[in-house]
């Protein structure tokens, strides 16, 4: 590039020559040289303009291109990503405590129609109709001819089913993948498992959701996928349930009852290891709530939850028990038991008379009322009221089921005076036999509260303490010599020192207004082996009445006991819990030392 | 000098492309089995699940007593009771070997018999 001389020599002698300033050429040439160099940085301030203004439209575009598609596609999962499994999506398993599969899935198909694309409606029809006898094939028939488009017709068919289906050849016909809850086990622990049903449904799939027991309550924790599939595992024990729930059916119907309750807990952890409510149902097939009439009649009825009862007798050790921690008696302390104790207008009655007094060992044997009221009423209305309280039977159960608030006791109105006499051998008071379970199990396994869970557990409850260890143990004592000398005798099991409280208990009018004369609840409630106690058993029989003597026996002792001992029997062993047998002395040798 | 920086910078360019390129693949080839594989362990979950599902189906308890009572003549299955227990001092001990018989005496049967008697 040449550059022009600011004065150019021809230029300026010529100027010189006309005697023109040669200044004015150099101030022209600079203006010039000036312009130029303008020009030139002008022009590439506007070249690096339009690449940085190309840059960002490019960088721009890109942002909002990648925002538009990240907005109109279809979300999906990131499939390079290595955390998590991102496969189990499926529902939870519930298993017993030694992992056994209570409630699982299982994959089936549902089948809808798209009546538009059918060719031969009304061979579909026909030939759905024969495939599910539960459908109607003129209904169907109306169904495909009308203007839907989109039809439901089984919400799960079984491979058979489907290929039967597949086999009309319908283009109208489809299926889609639907998961199922399956309860393998059928009845056993119906009640407990609850049952499921569908929520949301789409073809591709459909929302599993619990509708009682388990699966509700513990729903979003089936369905967490954060658990990756890791199952529920109950304090349940299938094999026990099972056993346990054949012994109960067994019992109810010698018994003619038309109800049955037992609830066996571990002593120490509160942990329910069967619970059984009669009559059950089948959670693969869940009936109907009821619609009229007493819900307690319904299948569905948890009668060891739900159900509370006025359970009679077996509260007397709770009285015992407290006036022994209150050191108001001791075990052989006597008490009067003249008969009949009036009160007011009410009069308290024993099964038969008992004497002029009895021990407070004999009032539990014996199990006289007049005893129980009269040491009641040393205890008194309020500090009872406590007692009751620290063993649990005031709250309905904090059991895991969304069932467990409905069993709510009931409670005296005015805790008076002669409702603390009551209350003493379990009049008055309704609770249900998870409660007294529990209090059993709090009362005498040492002296600590126990609060019942169907979860498994794997240490023992450290509640705080509710009776002195003595206390405890005295009244294992006293339960023990119902068993062996009173009214329980047919709950001897040899082996297992069952020690027990029978408790029969009129059952209160539905309409109000006074008790049947001739129908009972009667309740064993025991624990085994009574020397190092383990299990806490409740069996309750509703309206129970033993026929095979002269005039029907509704007494517990000869309806719920033997019950009850034949379900210790049967299921002590398979809880792994050996016989306690005396061992005779080898004959012939004499211990000695040196 | 200048002209071999460009070349030298223009040839890891395209090196690093070709690079790129072939991670880029070998990347998506891993997805995709990542992606089979996923299925496949899916397939296999859904499997055992089912398997596991009619295990515990075959395996209910009302079957088992069924079967137990079907099949008592062969088996003999009672449901367990507490006579199930036993002491340990009800095993016997096992029973010595038998020494090997080095000097064998040849008897007759006659006295076999009879020391099978005495026996």
């Amino acid at each position: 590039m040449s550059r022009i001389p600011l004065r150019p020599l021809a230029r300026i002698l010529n100027a010189r020559a006309k005697g023109e300033n040669p200044d004015a050429i150099e101030a022209e040439n600079r203006a010039r040289r000036h312009e130029a160099m303008a020009d030139k940085q002008r022009q590439r301030a506007e070249g690096r303009l339009l690449v940085l203004g190309l840059a960002f439209f490019c960088a721009f575009g890109v942002i909002g291109m990648r925002m538009g598609t990240l907005a109109s596609s279809v979300p999906e999962e990131p499939r390079a990503s290595a955390v998590g499994n991102p496969i189990i999506g499926q529902r939870s398993d519930i298993v017993d405590r030694n992992g056994r599969i209570l409630a699982t899935n299982l994959q089936t198909h549902s089948l809808y129609a798209h009546p538009r694309d059918m060719l031969d409606p009304a061979n579909a029809a026909k030939e759905l109709a024969q495939i599910f006898p539960e459908l109607d094939e003129a209904e169907l028939l109306k169904d495909f001819q009308s203007d839907r488009r989109f039809l439901w017709i089984r919400r799960q068919i079984s491979p058979e089913q489907m290929q039967a289906v597949h086999d009309i050849g319908s283009p109208g016909l489809l299926f889609g993948p639907r998961e199922m809850r399956l309860y393998p086990n059928g009845p056993v622990a119906s009640h407990i498992l609850g049952g499921a049903s569908y929520g949301r449904e789409g073809v591709a799939s459909a929302e599993v959701i619990g509708v009682a027991g388990v699966e509700r309550q513990f729903d979003s924790y089936l369905r967490d996928p954060a658990n990756e599939g890791a199952p529920l595992q109950l304090s349940l024990d299938l094999t026990v349930q099972a056993a346990a729930e054949q012994v109960l059916a067994g019992g109810m119907s010698i018994m003619n009852a038309k109800g049955a309750a037992s609830v066996l807990m571990d002593i120490h952890t509160g942990e329910i290891i069967s619970m059984v409510s009669l009559p059950d149902f089948d959670p693969n097939n869940r009936p109907r709530v009821l619609t009229t009439g007493d819900q307690s009649d319904s299948p569905l009825f948890n009668r060891a939850v739900q159900g509370v009862y006025e359970l009679g007798s077996v509260f007397k050790i709770f009285t015992t028990a407290q006036a022994m921690e209150l050191g108001l008696v001791n075990a052989n302390t006597m008490i009067d038991t003249q008969g009949p104790l009036t009160w007011g207008r009410f009069r308290i009655r024993d099964f038969r008379d008992y004497g002029p007094e009895l021990s407070t060992t004999d009032v539990i044997v014996d199990s006289s009322n007049i005893g129980t009221a009269r040491i009641a009423m040393q205890i008194g209305a309020e500090r009872q009221r406590a007692f009751l309280d620290s063993l649990g039977f005031l709250e309905p159960t904090p059991l895991e089921m969304i069932e467990a608030p409905t069993g709510r006791p009931l409670l005296p109105a005015n805790w008076s005076e002669i409702s603390t006499m009551t209350v003493s051998y379990g009049h008055g008071l309704s609770s249900s036999p998870v409660h007294l379970a529990a209090g059993y199990a709090s009362l005498l396994n040492g002296g600590t509260r126990v609060t019942p869970t169907l979860l498994r557990q794997t240490t023992p409850e450290q509640g705080p303490r509710v009776v002195s260890e003595a206390v405890s143990a005295a009244s294992r004592s006293m339960l023990r010599q119902v068993v062996t000398r009173g009214t329980a005798s047919f709950g001897e099991v040899e082996g297992y020192a069952v020690g027990g409280k029978t408790g029969t208990a009129d059952k209160p009018r539905a309409a109000g207004g006074g008790y049947y004369d001739d129908k009972v609840i009667s309740t064993f409630a025991s624990i085994f082996p009574a020397n190092d106690p383990q299990y806490v058993l409740i069996v309750t029989l509703d309206e129970p009445s033993e026929n095979s003597g002269v005039e029907p026996r509704r007494t517990a002792g000869w309806t719920a006991v033997p019950v009850a001992a034949e379900m210790i029997r049967r299921t002590a062993p398979l809880l792994g819990l050996r016989p306690q047998v005396d061992r005779p002395e080898p004959v012939g040798v004499t211990l000695t030392s040196n | 000098m200048r002209g071999l920086f460009y070349v030298l910078t223009a040839m890891a360019v395209m090196g690093l492309a070709v690079w790129a390129y072939q991670e880029n693949y070998k990347t998506q080839a891993a997805i995709a089995e990542v992606r089979e594989l996923h299925g496949q362990i899916g397939a296999a979950h859904e499997r055992i699940s089912m398997l596991r599902a009619e295990w515990a189906y075959l395996n209910r308890p009302d079957r088992l007593v069924d079967l137990a009572d079907l099949n008592f003549d062969r088996l003999g299955l009672l449901p367990l009771m507490p006579d199930a227990f036993g002491a340990v001092d009800q095993i016997i001990y096992p029973l010595p070997p038998i020494l090997p018989i080095t000097n064998p005496i040849e008897l007759s049967y006659d006295q076999l018999k009879a020391m099978e008697n005495d026996l």
